[in-house]
């Protein structure tokens, strides 16, 4: 712009009039303010939420609230250890069912299927993350719950010399929460990982090709090695996904606010207790700020979890600079 | 074939097992979409029919339960009014990390923040809007359909900004500076060259962040509530189609059940209706760009 100076007025003929570049100002500051602005809401809303949460805090300690095991808003005790179990109980089935399924089917259609159906299994699997939480519910409590309760209990009873399996079944219970937890995570943990497996580059496979491995020893040797921590992200990612995954767990854990002996006892988790007790605890402030602690370690619970998930993936991504739509879609 | 060593037996027989169990989990990963899909069209047909959407629900436990029409409606409108609200934001922040934050640290803090909202439960923002404007009885009044509105617009918020950013680096350098070197000034060329070059991908993440509002059930129970009356006042509370299926599903009456089964048919068809526009627009835009 310094080019052509035959100063008139003060400045380069070539430079714009103050009027003229006011627009650009105006889009450049107004845009960063929307953007500091949404940096803001979320700091604003954490602190309320800490600060409303402070009544249950302040009755039982922050430990109490997280450790004792006795959640009994008629009697104003609300001891989460129950919540806390139940979310643990079924993140950590929904990642032992789910991960696995969804590392096989981002490997079958990265390395294994024929050209062809790959778009149409990605579909596929993307269309899972297209059915909303309450259909999942509605599913599990009316499809799932009747018709797996007489294989569970075979399962009980067979496997009863395993830690936490056997006794009698009940209806809704940890396991089947589990189950559509892990339906509902696989989507995005396949996509992730099917985005970081095709980063692997070509080089490596062949090379293994060459020195005579099978496909799945050129697998296990260059394509999962390489591509570990982004699928160990995907995974995390997906944990987020459960541990704050509401209303299809409400409908299919039995909210009951006592700890199960085994996975196939009822339950409750800490977003299904928000969402239950939230109509009764309206007008009673202990009991709502309870709820409103329970969302917080939600929060905190998940930030922490994606925090880590995304320290993976951006390590994987830095290996080979992509930056993927599909990531993002699979996030949506 | 001499020269070379055969594969012995037994890797041959690992390399079948293993690709048959990866081929094997891939089938058990579609069987739950199968049996959704067979299940919503066996029990959800039956439900639908005129009355289904031209009725509101009675709330009566005998005789005719009534059907969806107010949950349909405040379900389009209150994604229509969170979409009014979060879109342009979500575009304007992707349009700043793009064209003005960069690789610099405040952009990078932006982004983080934007992820960190991609990954907060659903619940956590009803919570949020029910902290700041319900319990406040902020605008008079305590549950709002707006309010609604404005947790789902949370949601989507991340997603449309993400999906943006993504979308607006595909835009070759190239464009903005022939254009800067045409003389258009910078505000410009974002609104005559680069919005317009991505814009199916923009429309493409905006629909998707619609399709994931649309069948949020959490947020809602705290800030829109519901009704069984069809209303167009976004100030009073709002029924919607997944608050209407979560009540009905705890109902123990069957024909309550069965309207939850045709509610959720409506609402898997609207959402993949979304979905698959959206696609579209996605696979007309690769031949754009890519």
């Amino acid at each position: 712009m310094e080019a052509g100076t035959l100063p008139r007025g003060g400045r380069s003929s070539l430079e714009r009039s103050p009027r003229a570049r006011l627009p650009d100002r105006l889009m450049r500051y107004g845009l960063l303010g929307l953007a500091l602005a949404v940096l803001a809401l979320l700091v604003v809303f954490f602190f309320i939420l800490v600060s409303d949460s402070q009544d249950v805090f302040a009755k039982q300690g922050v430990v109490g609230f997280l450790f004792d095991n006795d959640w009994n808003p008629s009697r104003d005790q609300f001891g989460a250890l129950p919540l806390v179990v139940g979310t643990v109980i079924t993140s950590a089935l929904a990642l032992v069912i789910g991960v696995p399924i969804a590392i096989a089917t981002a490997l079958f259609i990265t390395e294994l299927a024929p050209a062809r159906g790959r778009t149409v299994l990605t579909t596929l699997v993307e269309l899972l993350a297209a059915v909303p939480s309450v259909v999942y519910g509605l599913w599990g409590v009316f499809v799932l719950i009747p018709n797996l309760k007489p294989a569970t209990q075979w399962f009980a009873d067979t496997f009863s010399f395993l830690p936490f399996v056997g006794g009698t079944v009940a209806g809704p219970n940890y396991f089947i929460a589990g189950l559509i937890l892990a339906i509902m995570i696989l989507p995005i943990v396949s996509a992730i990982s099917r985005e970081v497996i095709s980063t692997v580059p070509p080089d490596h496979k062949e090379a293994a090709l060459a020195l005579g491995a099978t496909r799945w020893e050129m697998i296990r040797m260059a394509v999962l090695p390489y591509s570990r921590a982004g699928i160990t992200g995907g995974a995390m990612l997906g944990l987020g996904r459960a541990i704050g995954e509401t209303i299809a767990v409400t409908l299919v854990i039995g909210n009951a606010t006592t700890i199960g002996k085994q996975i196939f006892d009822q339950g409750y988790s800490l977003a299904a207790v928000i969402a239950n007790e939230f109509g009764e605890a309206s007008s009673d402030p202990l009991h709502r700020s309870a709820l409103l602690a329970a969302g917080l370690v939600l929060f905190i619970l998940t930030l922490v979890v994606n925090g880590i998930a995304r320290g993976f993936v951006v390590r994987s991504e830095r290996k080979q600079k992509v930056t993927s739509l599909a990531v993002t879609e699979a996030e949506a | 074939m001499s020269a070379l060593a055969a594969i012995s037996p037994r890797r041959r027989r690992v390399d079948r097992a293993a690709r048959g169990t990866v081929f094997a989990l891939t089938l058990v990963a579609l069987v739950p979409l199968v049996l959704v899909v067979y299940y919503l069209l066996l029990k959800g047909l039956g439900a639908i029919s005129v009355d289904f959407f031209t009725q509101d629900p009675t709330g009566n436990f005998l005789g005719n339960p009534g059907g969806i029409k107010s949950a349909l409606l405040g379900t389009l409108e209150l994604v229509a009014l969170a979409s009014a609200m979060a879109i342009p934001v979500g575009i304007g922040v992707a349009v700043w990390l793009v064209e003005y934050g960069r690789t610099g640290r405040l952009a990078s803090i932006v982004r983080f923040f934007i992820d960190v909202l991609t990954g907060v439960p659903s619940i956590v923002f009803g919570l949020f809007i029910y902290i700041t404007l319900v319990l406040t009885g902020f605008l008079d009044g305590s549950f709002a359909g707006w309010k609604g509105s404005a947790a789902l617009a949370l949601l989507m918020l991340p997603v449309v900004a993400r999906a943006g950013e993504v979308v607006l680096n595909l835009v070759p350098d190239g464009l903005r500076e022939s254009a800067l070197a045409l003389g258009a000034p910078r505000w410009r060329v974002i609104t005559r060259v680069v919005l317009p070059t991505a814009l199916p991908g923009l429309v493409t993440g905006s629909l998707l962040a619609v399709a994931r509002a649309m069948g949020e059930t959490a947020p809602l129970i705290f800030t829109a509530q519901a009704t069984l009356a069809t209303s167009f006042d976004l100030n009073r509370r709002m029924n919607s189609l997944p608050i209407q299926i979560f009540s009905d599903i705890q109902n123990p009456k069957a024909e309550i059940v069965q309207r939850a089964w045709g509610s959720a048919l409506t609402l898997v068809a609207l959402i993949l209706i979304i979905t698959l526009v959206a696609r579209f627009v996605a696979a007309r835009r690769s031949t754009l760009t890519a």
